[in-house]
């Protein structure tokens, strides 16, 4: 039994007739697809088998969107095995770190929008200085030290040429430098995928992405400011309601962000103590001053 | 197998014309199959992964073929069924627990046999990407004595479909095609062929065969039997089923379908025998591929199917012992497999990326009126009976207020159960519009005949929106886009005689909750229909967006209880907690945040300073 051919990786441009395993991802609605079209329709028009394999049915829900493009003189399965992709093509930040185990160890090739897109599920805790929950590591963590390539603005440069929604193009381009393909057949897949009134901005963006050189590396980005209040949680902060005021109308229940009010008969009390974060949404809807929130751990 | 293999196999295609090569979908490929076949009437109730496989039928000539949405999986069946009787051919599609919607007439089906050739494609979903369960429909074929067809990529899905007609009508059977997720959705170049229509068989004469009563299906049952093993002969000659005999004898894969690819990559000298689906059991060629090697090994995706059917006719088989019974087979899970059999190295480990990757679970759309159906229902305190949809979303935090879901059609009979059990709490039903149409329509029936106490939330926004975006009774508009009659739900309701029936517009999240108050409170059926079409279909909105004045902003996160994606954390802060703002760029202007906001902060852009 023999695994699979292992082919070497340079970072020099590869010659255009090796096949490639590429996978490209990003989150609903940022062109993930067209990507793997344009890759699919290059190796297509260059004699390649090609099969391009993805997972949409949460893509229009904000969910994970991966596209598997593979080209070679022939290929077998779908998907491409973890450990063995050449290119890994993210269109945001969390989402290159979430695959970066599928590039090959050491010689893939990784190339990443640093735009993040922030689920609302990384913003959910309240608690005092709760940190984001939203990936940490920086390009620096990654590039140079997992696999060979680039993390760039590509959002950025996108919106500096008209439109963000080409940040895709951008992407594109940068991966062509890894292949010596030649930059006008890269010019007409483009333009034959992209919408009619777009192929202007599409190829600029291209073209952009494909002459990118890294910024001087003092250029480091600023850390996030969201996460500078130490994490944990707070003794200092606690809810009580005056039963003797409390008239049960129940406003204080139903408005309760962490649900930790309920209605006992015709008052209302405080089911789970430990859930109170101290927003204070209670103490300022009660019409009848009847509920104090104790929040001690508030700045000065 | 070559198209021109394929034209010896089915008798059907001209080989005079050069083979045309196509990028397609396995599902596409399903479709022009159909087509090339000479399909005359296709039906479906759209479900991930099958969904595209009607969409791409109805862009060829309606003159060619009848393309519809059905109500629901069995219509799909019974059109395509009565297709059937007529002479033509007939083809039903479906995701795999669409399958047992229409099961009823599967069965019953299988007994009477295909008249005109009849291709129900059913594609299942292993590692569960969008469904509820993943079983296997392959037990299905067992169970119903009809045979599979299992292809591997979309250029077999192509060939095999147009087999499958071929089949049905030779051996006078229903043909089930399955696919996988995979084989849905993944794109390849396939050399495509041109449509031949056999000549309709005109309407079935004989009652003897297509009436079910006991003393006909008495009849039809031997035969049935005696169908299964002139198929399994057929299994086992048919070009379709491929032998590739290798070098390496200490074993051989048995395998169909997708699995099939992933041994090639693997394991590309061991020999395989490769059949064109696992029922019937191909036994003969089974028998004789064993003899020329040491052992048998099973390679299939989900149930042990075949490894258990060759087990019974005396070959010890492995399978499952060296491959997961769960998800997805992939190219680590075979090597990981051959290796347990000691039939190959053991991969190198990985060393591990010390990267922990962040949590994305889908979420309901900025805008999404679901969003405030929830919030507000939130607010009732009630058991809430949920259904199938983008709204099962509901289920998880932040709205987290869906308590049961089943499968499609199942709330409103779950709520009444729940209402005649004597909860201390009122007792809600939610279900879509589509949905509803589905298989809602019988529990509310059933629900206004026992004298339930429940209140169903029909969340009406006019489309069928989780597979993306297809048409209903509901929509007033078909397959093809073309006008339809528009099923006005609230009369319907009033018909089976509801009395309490509102309509309310589920961005007024203050009257909505009002109305939901209402509803709970009424003794008897309530229904409360919260009508505002979807933000993506069929049409995207985009209104003016609202923002946050960031003075105000107490950072109490109500408005983060919603869980809209447009919501995010600022860089400010209040009390050490914080504040919000809103993504202008995909905020669609929908103010139930702002409805939400206690301290008035979130207004629309152009007056957002105060």
């Amino acid at each position: 039994m023999r695994p699979l051919p292992q082919e070497d990786f340079a970072p020099a441009p590869r010659p255009a007739s090796a096949g490639l395993n590429i996978l490209v991802v990003g989150v609903g609605g940022q062109g993930v697809l067209m990507i793997s079209k344009a890759l699919a329709l290059m190796a297509q028009r260059r004699g390649f088998a090609v099969k391009q394999s993805e997972v949409h049915g949460m893509a229009k829900r904000g969910g994970i969107v991966f596209s598997h493009v593979r080209f070679a003189e022939q290929v077998w399965s779908p998907t491409i095995a973890r450990g063995e992709a050449d290119m890994l093509i993210a269109l945001e930040w969390a989402e290159a770190l979430r695959w970066l185990d599928h590039l090959r160890p050491g010689r893939g090739v990784f190339i990443a929008d640093t735009r993040k897109i922030v689920p609302p599920f990384a913003c959910r805790s309240r608690k005092l200085g709760a940190p984001s929950a939203y990936a940490r590591e920086t390009p620096a963590d990654v590039v140079g030290r997992h696999a060979d390539g680039c993390a760039l603005d590509a959002t950025g440069i996108a919106t500096a040429l008209g439109d963000s929604r080409a940040a895709n193009t951008v992407l594109l381009g940068r991966l062509s430098a890894w292949l010596d393909y030649p930059v006008a057949e890269w010019h007409e897949v483009i333009a034959a995928i992209v919408p009619k009134g777009t192929r202007e901005i599409n190829r600029a963006a291209f073209d952009a992405g494909r002459a990118w050189t890294p910024p001087a590396p003092d250029e480091a980005p600023a850390a996030s400011a969201a996460a500078a209040v130490a994490p944990g949680p707070d003794l200092r902060i606690g809810v009580s309601i005056d039963a003797a005021w409390c008239k049960g109308c129940g406003i204080c229940v139903k408005l309760c962000p962490e649900r930790c009010l309920a209605m006992d008969g015709p008052k209302a009390i405080v089911r789970t103590p430990a859930a109170c974060t101290g927003c204070r949404v209670c103490e300022w809807l009660c019409p009848d001053f009847a509920v104090t929130v104790r929040n001690e751990g508030v700045p000065a | 197998m070559s198209i021109e293999a394929l034209a010896q196999e089915t008798g059907a295609v001209s080989s005079k014309k050069p083979a045309e090569a196509l990028p397609l979908t396995g599902n596409e490929a399903i479709a022009r199959g159909a087509w090339e076949a000479g399909v005359k009437v296709a039906a479906a109730y759209p479900g991930t992964p099958s969904t595209e496989i009607l969409e791409s039928l109805a862009e060829y000539d309606p003159a060619d073929v009848t393309a519809q949405w059905s109500t629901n999986e069995k219509v799909a069946l019974d059109t395509a069924i009565g297709a059937s009787f007529v002479g033509v051919r007939a083809l039903a599609a479906m995701k795999h627990v669409g399958l047992n919607v229409a099961a009823d007439s599967l069965m019953s089906f299988s007994y009477i046999g295909a008249h005109g050739g009849l291709v129900l494609v059913v594609c299942d979903d292993p590692g569960i990407h969008s469904s509820q369960n993943e079983q296997d429909t392959r037990l299905f074929c067992r169970l119903a004595g009809v045979p599979v067809l299992e292809p591997a990529d979309a250029q077999e899905a192509l060939e095999f479909t147009r087999a499958a007609f071929e089949l049905s009508e030779r051996f006078d059977t229903p043909v089930i095609l399955r696919g996988t997720t995979r084989l849905s959705h993944t794109r390849s170049v396939v050399r495509v062929g041109t449509r031949s229509v056999p000549p309709s068989r005109g309407f079935v004469g004989d009652h003897t065969r297509t009436v079910t009563i006991p003393a006909n299906a008495r009849r039809l049952h031997p035969k049935v039997i005696a169908r299964e093993a002139a198929l399994a002969e057929w299994m086992g000659t048919t070009p379709l089923t491929r032998r590739e005999d290798g070098p390496d004898r200490r074993c051989g894969i048995v395998t169909s379908g997708l699995a099939y690819l992933y041994v090639k990559e693997a394991a590309p000298d061991l020999p395989v025998l490769k059949l064109a689906g696992s029922y019937p059991l191909a036994v003969e060629a089974i028998r004789d591929f064993a003899a020329t090697v040491d052992r048998v090994v099973v390679v299939e995706e989900l149930e042990p199917a075949l490894e258990e059917a060759i087990r019974a006719i005396g070959i010890p088989a492995e399978g499952k012992s060296l491959f997961p019974r769960l998800g997805e087979l992939s190219v680590e899970l075979l090597r990981d497999g051959l290796a347990k059999a000691g039939l190959m190295e053991a991969p190198a480990p990985v060393a591990p990326i010390d990267i922990v990757p962040m949590a994305r679970p889908p979420v309901l759309c900025s805008g999404c009126p679901h969003t405030a159906s929830f919030f507000a229902l939130r607010s009732i305190g009630a058991h809430v009976a949920g259904d199938i949809g983008c709204y099962t979303l509901a289920a998880i935090d932040p709205l987290r207020s869906m308590d049961t879901c089943v499968c499609m059609g199942a709330s409103i009979g779950n709520a009444v159960g729940m209402a005649k059990a004597g909860p201390e709490k009122p007792v809600v039903a939610t279900i879509g519009d589509s949905t509803f149409l589905h298989s809602g329509i019988p529990p509310l029936i059933d629900a206004v005949y026992n004298k339930a106490d429940i209140t169903v939330l029909i969340l009406d926004n006019h489309i069928t929106a989780m597979t993306g975006g297809q048409d209903h009774p509901g929509t007033g508009r078909d397959l093809r886009g073309e006008d339809a009659p528009r099923v006005d739900t609230a009369a319907l309701c009033r018909a089976i005689g509801i009395d309490w029936v509102r309509v309310v517009d589920p961005y007024e999240v203050g009257r909505l909750l009002q109305t939901l108050r209402e509803a709970t409170a009424h003794r008897g059926v309530s229904v409360v229909i919260a009508s505002r079409p979807c933000v993506l279909d069929p049409v995207k909105i985009k209104g003016a967006p609202v923002a946050v004045t960031a003075q105000s902003c107490i950072a109490c996160q109500s408005c983060m209880n919603l869980g809209c994606p447009s919501i995010t954390w600022s860089g400010e802060l209040f009390e050490g907690r914080h504040k919000v703002t809103i993504d202008a760029a995909t905020c669609i202007g929908c103010t139930i945040c702002a409805q939400v906001c206690p301290t008035d902060c979130i207004q629309p852009v152009a007056t957002g300073v105060h």
